[in-house]
């Protein structure tokens, strides 16, 4: 059985290793991680990645910017895709959703908070 | 703010080394902003990075449970929204809290180390307080841009933050033109060349976003719309971004009051790449009542308009166009000569009614020549952005500190060589820092200024433009070269090699200066390939270098390709054209004249010494016909590389339009191409350049 492979976006590398080690104790899936919009588009095509979890505000391709391409690219479109960010306003999270984000988590957030999301696409 | 549970030691010390990188960075980045704004204007991108470091902050803290610092954190990112979105301005007092907050954050990380982050409470709050009390947003100036009537679409509006709307709204205020620029690129390599064109852009005006979107080549291909605002119009961008394979749409060109009648003059949001038919000005919509439209006065009224009054050209259709004027221009001659022979036979009514009608021709050909080849013209500015970045890249990646000067960059080109000549200036460029300017610390000790220039200028002069890169850095050790060439086996004899010979090995194929392959000039491209490119638009380079002062590179180029002066030369019964950018003069030769030096053919021009050239033993041809009586001598070069070439007869100036040989000749020294010169003659193009670099390799003459 091909192992559940998650994309991690985020520009801080302190952020993607805490994700990571969160991520870890579900004990059966693989990480790769980008730290910015570029590196994850390179990564979809290599990677059989099964869900991607990013950051909002990175340079260049911003995490909102990521999910549009996502779901526009047929060969992507049902990877689901939570996005994790501290804008945390309504307006912010209508934005991600109608973009098409299956989950969006508000940074600070608690690591059970993470991994209960993250199950539900296990 | 909440907290998460306390983090692991480990990851405690991940946030804190990057924690500490971003307040290091802000730091930076603030002092940039604030020798911007004594100048009177910041960049967006400075500001949006600075925004983007505080919010990094606050999330990274928050998540790893340090609240005070994400508190700390938070605030500054509010000040920098508030900044960013242009709610209040960057005032000193604005600027100082900016700079406050950088140094509370380093304060607080220190104490996160100590474990004495309790002690920064008040501080902390007080910090807070007083950006709090800098939060009155200022009144709009005007009410803001309604951006439905740009047209674009929604997957792109839809993925706009707040901000990048922000941007694209401050963008149509100030007037400049939104574009929609669409590429694509292969998946392995797009990054480059996604860089690229960033790269140019910003050059040029403000990326307000970049979004991937998908293609018609999906599985090996990704395409990219980047929203710009520049003030740079279609024209000037498409030929920024020429040698790239984009389109650009303009999503609407607002200008002051005019905005609305420009924008929905334009809501349908139309392609730029008009091909040459109908102006679009005629359908301007009337559903705008009187009193919406702002009074037009005539200024007002142009700006409008001016979006309409460009046509994109595929350059193919300007060279067909060139062609035929090429040709029309040959038939021209032929009428003419005609004419003549009829005058000379006697039949001189209508010999000299046909000599006028063949004048008057002339005279329209010669409008219409000119008309023609004015559209092709380019200012070479175009090449100098390119330049100046490549200056900026390098001098960043080395270390070394670099004034580039630009000259003449008005000079017009034909846009075909001012494309060709990229690569080559480019690489002289490169070269000119690589290995021309030395490091600050040298360049101090031998008594010059820690900055070194590259001056670029270009003017031009007669019938061609000249381009002249000079540096003021160490120049070029002859004795070095000469060592090389002879260690590479390039020349086997190295004693009494004249400073131009040993400056001609440079251009040798499988020679390079550097003891050290850098990344830099290390591309394996050497100055043979320069010269090659540069003879392949009919144009020469030359060098002069003095140790110690640096170097000029000269390169000689012709306006135009498409149609471009030669002497029509004859020699061992065969027919040949050299393009008058080459030739110096022409002289007849006095066979008494003639001495040999080391075994080859010279004369004595003006105290000077002129090594002579036969052709016929250049490409080896059996000479066809009877020797002739009296000969000439065409002198080709530049500066003190010249040459004689020995002719039997001059047969005048003519234009002619090169085309260039098939591959199977591209190897073909001392030809550059062949012509047609109109009495069904084909005739061989000769590159004087390359005949030079061949003889002075001794293989010639």
């Amino acid at each position: 059985m091909k192992t559940f492979t998650i994309l991690i976006v985020d520009d801080s590398a302190a952020m993607r290793s805490l994700l990571v080690s969160t991520l870890e104790t579900l004990g059966t899936i693989a990480t790769v991680q980008a730290p910015n919009g570029f590196e994850a588009l390179r990564m979809l095509p290599r990677e059989q990645v099964d869900l991607v979890l990013t950051d909002i505000n990175m340079p260049d391709i911003n995490g909102l910017e990521l999910l549009s391409f996502i779901r526009s690219n047929p060969m992507y479109k049902d990877v689901p895709v939570v996005v994790i960010s501290t804008e945390g306003s309504r307006k912010d999270i209508e934005k991600g959703l109608s973009l098409g984000a299956n989950e969006y988590l508000v940074k600070p957030f608690q690591p059970e908070q993470l991994l209960e999301i993250v199950k539900r696409f296990l | 703010m909440s907290s998460s549970s306390p983090p692991s030691s480990d990851a405690a010390r991940d946030f804190l080394a990057e924690a500490e990188e971003i307040v290091e960075e802000l730091g930076t980045q603030l002092a940039d902003l604030a020798d911007m704004a004594e100048k009177g204007a910041w960049e967006p991108d400075l500001l949006n990075a600075i925004f983007r470091g505080a919010h990094s902050l606050k999330g990274l803290a928050g998540m790893f449970g340090f609240g005070m610092i994400a508190e700390t954190a938070h605030h500054a990112e509010n000040l920098l929204d508030w900044l960013r979105m242009g709610k209040i301005s960057l005032t000193p007092a604005v600027l100082e809290l900016l700079f406050s907050s950088a140094t509370l954050l380093t304060t607080l990380l220190r104490a996160c180390v100590d474990g004495t982050l309790d002690q920064h409470q008040a501080a902390a709050s007080a910090h807070a307080s007083a950006i709090a009390a800098c939060l009155n947003p200022v009144e709009p100036v005007s009410a803001p841009p309604l951006l439905e009537q740009l047209g674009l679409s929604d997957s792109l509006m839809g993925a706009l933050t707040e901000y990048e709307e922000h941007r694209l709204k401050e963008n149509c205020s100030k007037g400049r033109h939104i574009y929609v620029v669409h590429a694509s690129f292969e998946l392995t390599t797009f990054d480059q060349g996604l860089a690229e064109l960033t790269d140019i852009l910003k050059g040029c005006g403000e990326v307000i976003s970049t979004l991937p979107s998908v293609g018609e080549r999906i599985e090996t291909h990704i395409d990219f719309d980047l929203l710009v605002g520049t003030d740079r119009n279609e024209q000037e961008l498409s030929a920024l971004l020429k040698h790239l394979d984009v389109s650009i749409l303009l999503a609407g060109a607002a200008k002051g009051d005019t905005k609305a009648a420009a924008l929905s003059d334009r809501a349908d949001f139309q392609p730029v790449a008009v091909t040459a038919s109908t102006p679009e000005t005629a359908d301007a919509p009337v559903a705008l009542s009187a009193s919406e439209l702002p009074s037009a006065s005539p200024e007002e009224a142009f700006s409008a308009k001016s979006m309409s009054r460009t046509v994109r050209v595929d350059i193919g259709k300007l060279d067909e166009l060139m062609n035929i004027v090429g040709e029309l221009v040959l038939a021209h001659s032929s009428i003419s000569s005609i004419a003549n022979r009829m005058r000379t036979e006697g039949f001189s009514r209508m010999a000299i009614d046909l000599g006028k009608a063949a004048k008057g021709l002339e005279r329209r050909l010669t409008d219409l020549q000119k008309g023609v080849m004015d559209i092709r013209m380019i200012p070479v500015g175009q090449l100098y952005e390119k330049m100046s970045r490549i200056v900026r890249k390098i001098s960043r990646e080395q270390g070394k500190k670099i004034e580039l000067k630009l000259y003449g960059a008005e000079t017009e080109l034909d846009k075909l060589i001012v494309e060709d000549i990229a690569d080559p200036l480019m690489h002289i460029i490169r070269n000119a820092i690589d290995h021309g300017i030395e490091s600050p610390e040298r360049r101090m000790a031998s008594g010059k200024d820690e900055r070194g220039t590259v001056r670029l200028s270009s003017f031009q002069k007669g019938n061609h433009v000249v381009i002249e890169v000079e540096d003021d850095g160490a120049g070029i050790d002859l004795e070095k070269v000469k060592q090389k060439a002879l260690s590479k086996g390039l020349v086997q004899d190295i004693n009494g090699m004249s400073d131009r010979e040993a400056l001609d090995l440079i251009f040798m194929p499988g020679f390079s200066t550097a003891d050290t392959i850098t990344d830099i000039s290390g591309r394996g491209v050497g100055m043979d390939v320069v010269r090659n490119n540069i003879a392949a638009v009919s144009g020469m380079v030359d060098i002069e270098t003095r140790l110690g002062q640096g170097s000029r590179f000269t390169i000689i180029l012709p306006i135009t390709l498409a149609i471009i002066k030669a002497l029509i030369i004859f020699c061992a019964g065969r027919t040949y054209a050299i393009p008058i950018t080459s030739v110096v003069e022409s002289l007849i030769l006095e066979p008494a004249d003639i001495k040999t030096v080391e075994g080859k053919e010279v004369i004595n021009l003006r105290e000077q010494t002129l090594p002579l050239l036969r052709l016929e033993r250049l490409f080896r041809v059996e000479r066809v016909g009877i020797n002739p009586g009296e000969q000439y001598v065409v002198v080709v070069g530049s500066a003190e590389k010249r040459l004689g070439i020995v002719v039997d007869d001059l047969l005048g100036q003519q234009d002619i339009v090169i085309k260039p040989l098939g591959p199977a000749f591209r190897a073909l020294r001392g030809i550059s191409g062949a012509a047609d010169l109109g009495d069904q003659r084909t005739i061989l193009v000769l590159d004087a350049g390359g005949i030079i670099a061949e003889t002075m390799r001794g293989s010639g003459a």
